[in-house]
This record gives C-alpha cells, sequence and structure tokens, in this order.
C-alpha cells in the first residue's frame, strides 16, 4: 500500500487495524465473504454436497421412490466384471476422445497458421471457420448431421456423382462413431481463436533472426512456433479432452437416445443417462459418475505431470 | 538480378520476389475458401432445404430450391401437440433469467476473487477451478434428488436457480481476468471517499466492465439456448419444454416423415444464435481469446 493510502486510512483490508478482532473480521473479510455469498451457497450446496450423496449412493442400490440400501462395492465389482455395455461405453468414448481431440486440435493449429500474420480478410475467416463452434452445440446441428450422413444424405448424394454408393453411414456400426467425430472436429473453431491469440504472443523478430540465419518455414514452424506454443496447446488439450469426455448430445440425438448401432455411439454419459434415467438405477448410475470422475481425474494429473517435460513455460 | 538479394531469396518468405509473393498469397486463400465453403455447406443446405417443397427435399445436393415455399416452416410450427410458440416463450423465458443470474451472481464472486482480500481468498479461488474440471455427472444425481424434493421438477427453476449462485466458474474465471486488469487506483480513490465495497462494484467496476460483462450474457444465452441433457431430465410435460427439446420429440415422433418441417424448425432454433453472432462476433471471438490466455 502506498503511503498516500496510509495518510488518509482506509483502504480494504486495513481500516480499523487498531479496533477489536470482531470488528476487524467484521471490516476486513466480511465483505469478500459476503461478495461470495451466493457462490457459496451453490459450492456447497450444488457441488460439495451432491459429490459426497454421489459416493455415498455409488455405494447403494438407489431407485428415487425407496431409500438408498447400502450394498458395499457392488456396483464397482459389476461394473467391471459383469457389465459389456460398460465396456462398451468406455471403448466408445475413449475412441471418440483419442481421435476427436487431436484431429481437432490439428485442424485448428493448420488454419490458425494459414491464417496468421495479418492476412487480408482475416475477421471474415475467422468468423467463418468459428460459426460451427457456436451453432454445433444444437440440437438441430445433429439432426442436420444425421440427415447428412444418412443413406439418402448429403454424403452419399455427393459420392453418387462419382458412381459411389454409399451406405447409411449413421446405421453402419463401423462407421457411425466417426460421423461424431467428424461433427467434432468441424467445430474446431474456439481452439483456433485460442491458437491465433497464441501465435500473436510470438515475437516476431525471432523469426526474422531465424529466416536471416536460412531456417526453412518448416523448421521455423518445428524449432520457434511449436515450442512457444506448447502452453496454448497444453490449455486447448485440456479443455477439449474434457468437453469429450462429456460429449451427450450428438450421440443421443443420432441414435435416438440408444447408442446404437450394436452399442457403436453408447458414449458413456449416454449410458449413464440411460441407468440413471431410464432404468432408474440411480446407485449404478453414481458409481459410472464416480468412474468418470477418476478416469477424468486421472487424465488431468497426468497430463499436468508430464507437462514439465514438454510444455515451455518462459519466465 | 543482383548477387545479394538472389542469396536472400532462398530463405524466409520476407525474401521472395513478388511473383512469388502473391502465387502464395492466391493458393492460400485458395485453400481457406474451399474449406470455409466445406465447412459451412451443410448449413446452407439446410436452410435451403428448409424452403424448398415438399417433394424436392432428397432430390438433389443443389443449393437453390426450384421454387422458394415457406409451407415448412407452417407445418412446422404447428407439427406438435403444443405449437413452437409455447417452446420459443419458454426458451427465452429460460435463457433470459439465465443471463441475469450469472452477470449478477458471477460478477460477485469475481469482484471478490480480483478486488477484495479476505482469509482463505486463495483457497476458495482454487476450490473454484477445481469445479471447472469437475464433470457434471458426478454432481448429477444429488441435484435431481434434491431438485425433485423441492418440488421443481417440470418447473425452469432447476435450469435457472443454479446461475444465480454462480454455478458456472468458467464465467468467474473470465471475469476475474478482466477485473483483475483494471487500474488499482480507481479502489483507492474510491475508499478515501469512503465508498462501501458494494458501492465500488455496482458504481465503478461494473460500468467500466460492459464488455466483459456483454461476453458472459450472450455466451450465457446461447449456452442456455441449446442447452439439452439440463431440460431432458427436468422438463418432461410439453408445456414446459424448450426448443431444443421440442426438436427432439419432432425428430421421435414425424421426423421421418416431415423432414421438411423439422429442418425449418432448426433452422429457426439456430436464428438467436446467428443474430447474436453476426452482431457481436468481437466479442465473443475476444472473450474466447482471453480465457486460453494468461494475462
Amino acid at each position: 500500500m502506498t503511503a498516500r493510502s496510509l495518510e488518509s486510512g482506509a483502504p480494504l483490508g486495513e481500516r480499523a487495524a487498531t479496533s477489536s478482532l470482531w470488528t476487524r473480521i467484521w471490516q476486513n473479510d466480511a465483505p469478500g465473504y459476503l461478495f461470495l455469498l451466493p457462490w457459496f451457497i451453490g459450492f456447497f450446496g450444488l457441488t460439495i454436497g451432491p459429490i459426497i450423496t454421489s459416493f455415498y449412493l455409488s455405494f447403494t442400490d438407489f431407485d428415487l421412490l425407496t431409500s438408498p440400501e447400502w450394498v458395499g462395492a457392488n456396483n464397482y465389482i459389476r461394473m467391471f466384471t459383469n457389465d459389456p455395455k460398460f465396456w462398451a461405453s468406455m471403448r466408445v468414448t475413449m475412441m471418440f476422445v483419442i481421435f476427436s481431440v487431436p484431429l481437432k486440435l490439428a485442424f485448428a493449429l493448420g488454419v490458425a497458421m494459414l491464417l496468421n500474420r495479418g492476412m487480408r480478410g482475416l475477421p471474415l475467416y475467422r468468423a467463418l471457420f468459428y460459426l460451427p463452434s457456436l451453432l454445433g452445440a444444437s440440437v438441430a446441428i445433429a439432426i442436420l448431421w444425421r440427415q447428412i450422413f444418412a443413406r439418402d444424405g448429403l454424403v452419399n448424394d455427393f459420392l453418387s456423382i462419382f458412381g459411389i454408393v454409399g451406405p447409411s453411414w449413421i446405421s453402419t456400426p463401423q462407421y457411425s462413431l466417426w460421423t461424431i467425430i467428424i461433427l467434432a472436429v468441424w467445430q474446431f473453431g474456439s481452439p483456433m481463436i485460442i491458437f491465433l491469440a497464441g501465435l500473436r504472443q510470438i515475437p516476431q523478430d525471432m523469426y526474422e533472426a531465424a529466416s536471416l540465419d536460412g531456417a526453412s518455414r518448416w523448421r521455423q514452424f518445428i524449432k520457434i512456433t511449436l515450442p512457444l506454443l506448447t502452453p496454448v496447446v497444453f490449455f486447448n488439450a485440456i479443455i477439449q479432452t474434457i468437453e469429450a469426455f462429456k460429449s451427450f448430445t450428438p450421440a443421443f440425438i443420432i441414435s435416438g437416445g440408444t447408442g446404437n448401432p450394436i452399442n457403436s455411439t453408447l458414449f458413456y454419459t449416454l449410458y449413464l443417462y440411460q441407468e440413471a434415467f431410464g432404468f432408474f438405477r440411480m446407485g449404478y448410475a453414481s458409481a459410472l459418475a464416480w468412474v468418470l470422475l477418476a478416469l477424468v481425474g486421472m487424465f488431468t494429473a497426468f497430463s499436468f505431470l508430464t507437462s514439465k517435460y514438454w510444455v515451455h513455460y518462459d519466465e | 538480378m543482383s548477387d545479394v538479394p538472389n542469396r536472400l531469396t532462398v530463405v524466409g518468405e520476407r525474401q521472395l520476389t513478388p511473383t512469388q509473393r502473391k502465387l502464395l498469397s492466391v493458393l492460400t486463400h485458395t485453400l481457406l475458401l474451399a474449406v470455409s465453403v466445406f465447412m459451412l455447406y451443410p448449413l446452407l443446405w439446410m436452410l435451403a432445404a428448409s424452403f424448398r417443397p415438399e417433394n424436392e427435399i432428397f432430390s438433389s445436393a443443389s443449393i437453390w430450391p426450384s421454387e422458394w415455399s415457406v409451407d415448412a416452416y407452417v407445418r412446422g410450427w404447428n407439427g406438435l401437440r403444443t405449437s413452437f410458440s409455447v417452446f420459443f416463450t419458454n426458451s427465452f423465458i429460460i435463457s433470459g433469467l439465465s443471463v441475469l443470474g450469472n452477470v449478477l451472481a458471477c460478477s460477485m464472486a469475481a469482484f471478490a476473487f480480483a478486488r477484495l482480500n479476505f482469509k482463505f481468498k486463495n483457497f476458495w479461488f482454487a476450490m473454484m477451478l477445481m469445479t471447472l474440471m469437475l464433470p457434471y455427472q458426478v454432481t448429477l444425481i444429488p441435484q435431481y434428488v434434491l431438485f425433485r424434493q423441492l418440488g421443481w421438477v417440470n418447473t425452469f427453476l432447476p435450469l435457472v436457480v443454479p446461475k444465480f449462485l454462480a454455478a458456472d466458474g468458467f464465467f468467474i474465471f473470465l471475469l476475474v481476468q478482466f477485473f483483475r486488469g483494471l487500474p488499482k487506483e480507481l479502489d483507492e480513490a474510491a475508499q478515501m471517499d469512503g465508498c462501501s465495497p458494494w458501492r465500488i462494484y455496482w458504481k465503478i467496476v461494473m460500468p467500466l466492465s460492459m464488455p466483459v460483462l456483454a461476453t458472459v450474457a450472450i455466451f450465457t444465452f446461447i449456452w442456455t439456448w441449446d442447452d439439452f441433457f439440463g431440460p431432458l431430465i427436468y422438463l418432461s410435460e410439453m408445456k414446459t419444454y424448450t426448443v431444443m427439446l421440442g426438436l427432439r420429440t419432432f425428430t421421435d415422433s414425424t421426423g421421418e416423415s416431415d423432414y421438411g418441417g423439422l429442418f425449418a424448425m432448426s433452422v429457426l432454433s439456430l436464428v438467436p444464435i446467428f443474430l447474436f453472432f453476426l452482431f457481436f462476433q468481437r466479442l465473443l471471438i475476444e472473450g474466447i481469446a482471453t480465457t486460453g490466455m494468461k494475462r
């Protein structure tokens, strides 16, 4: 604090330094806690309380109508040893995360590189590429996707120009998940914007120095752009992976809520929804939620722990 | 060409000849345009399909209809037992209240984190950041049980009340980033004049933060408007449906037979989002960009 503010007294947190303890707490800490009051109610009532309850419920059978019945670790044991749908949904979600996130980020970075360096029409392109990100979460887009990849859909219309008769992509088990991966990659706009902002912070003179030394553009990309961009890559990867684990709407709409054909679009979240709100097995669904939390938690911890080996932070 | 520039042409972009540079630029633009058209074609196709006469929807992959017709919109609007005017009204009410809740509650929390000092502030801030990573499924079932016991199922309350409790940490984070950037001298001067924290928040920080508050408002509107999961589990009576639930019911019931009506309603459901995009895209894009950046 400056001398100026001490003279006239009363910056927040320093006022009344000589009065009693309670007055001091009231004047120093109370405003902060009062401003946080709505958040506190939400944090304890809608987050911490439910987390604890959900952990308890995961060890019970609970159908919403009768009170929960303790069954020990049965839900978890059944999940891992005797539930093919659990493994199917795990496989689908893992496939989705492993393919959609890197593809989306590669696209985002590729287009951001093309758009970089203040080219003409940049705001227009940026807006056009961002539009799918903004609209993509909507049910309307999932409906559109269902139609595009149907037997008489847009993709097959296009293929028929070349004399190819395509299948119904959404009802063929090998392809159905890929239609949803394509939908995710289509929404590369928001990580692209974050990449663009990151690229803008790389000092231009580094490239000038490198090109005077005769470094090719590819070498500049590998040696300058990519290392300096790793914090942004890291950020995008974390955010997109968490989003991918949570994805629900496209699979629900495209499969009509079933996760079919033969569970090929049974996302983990969709399976959890079916268990909870289709069969009212709330205990089992809570156990599923905790396994998801463990999975996301492990992934996040792993990323943060390994980040020091590949994420470059300048001092 | 003289010797010196010739040596330079082999290296970075700056030393390309004007012709080469022009060629590169034309290539880049061609590539970008091709990608844009490829990406946006499905959207344009859906828009066009919604204006086609019923018998023509699947006849071709081309965009331009042979004649324009709004029949599909009329059919779609009343395609379900309850008309889409009810669904749109519900969606606007829920989204509007959510905007109000998020702007007030998140800005209050962000003000505390960014501009006030209190015990354990860093601890609570870390807790708030942790909630960002939490998959909503973990709190879903107890929340559902709670709201059901309160008698809130089939009302808008479970969708709106959490917004007034600053449940979305992302917006708190966005606002904290912005509030921290405002000059500290403002608060100090105001305190010397005897301003309470509440007045500093309401009279100084909030008016100075209009751009970021607008960003919060627009994203809240769009995400609430698009939300499917929340309405799906909490709203089961048709008179309480949002547009997204209406669309879903449409696909289940008549969707297979009336694609025109389904597309027309899908297009209409995207209109509010598209308008926000059209008028506020700069704010949205800057909002996205700053969340990824450390100040």
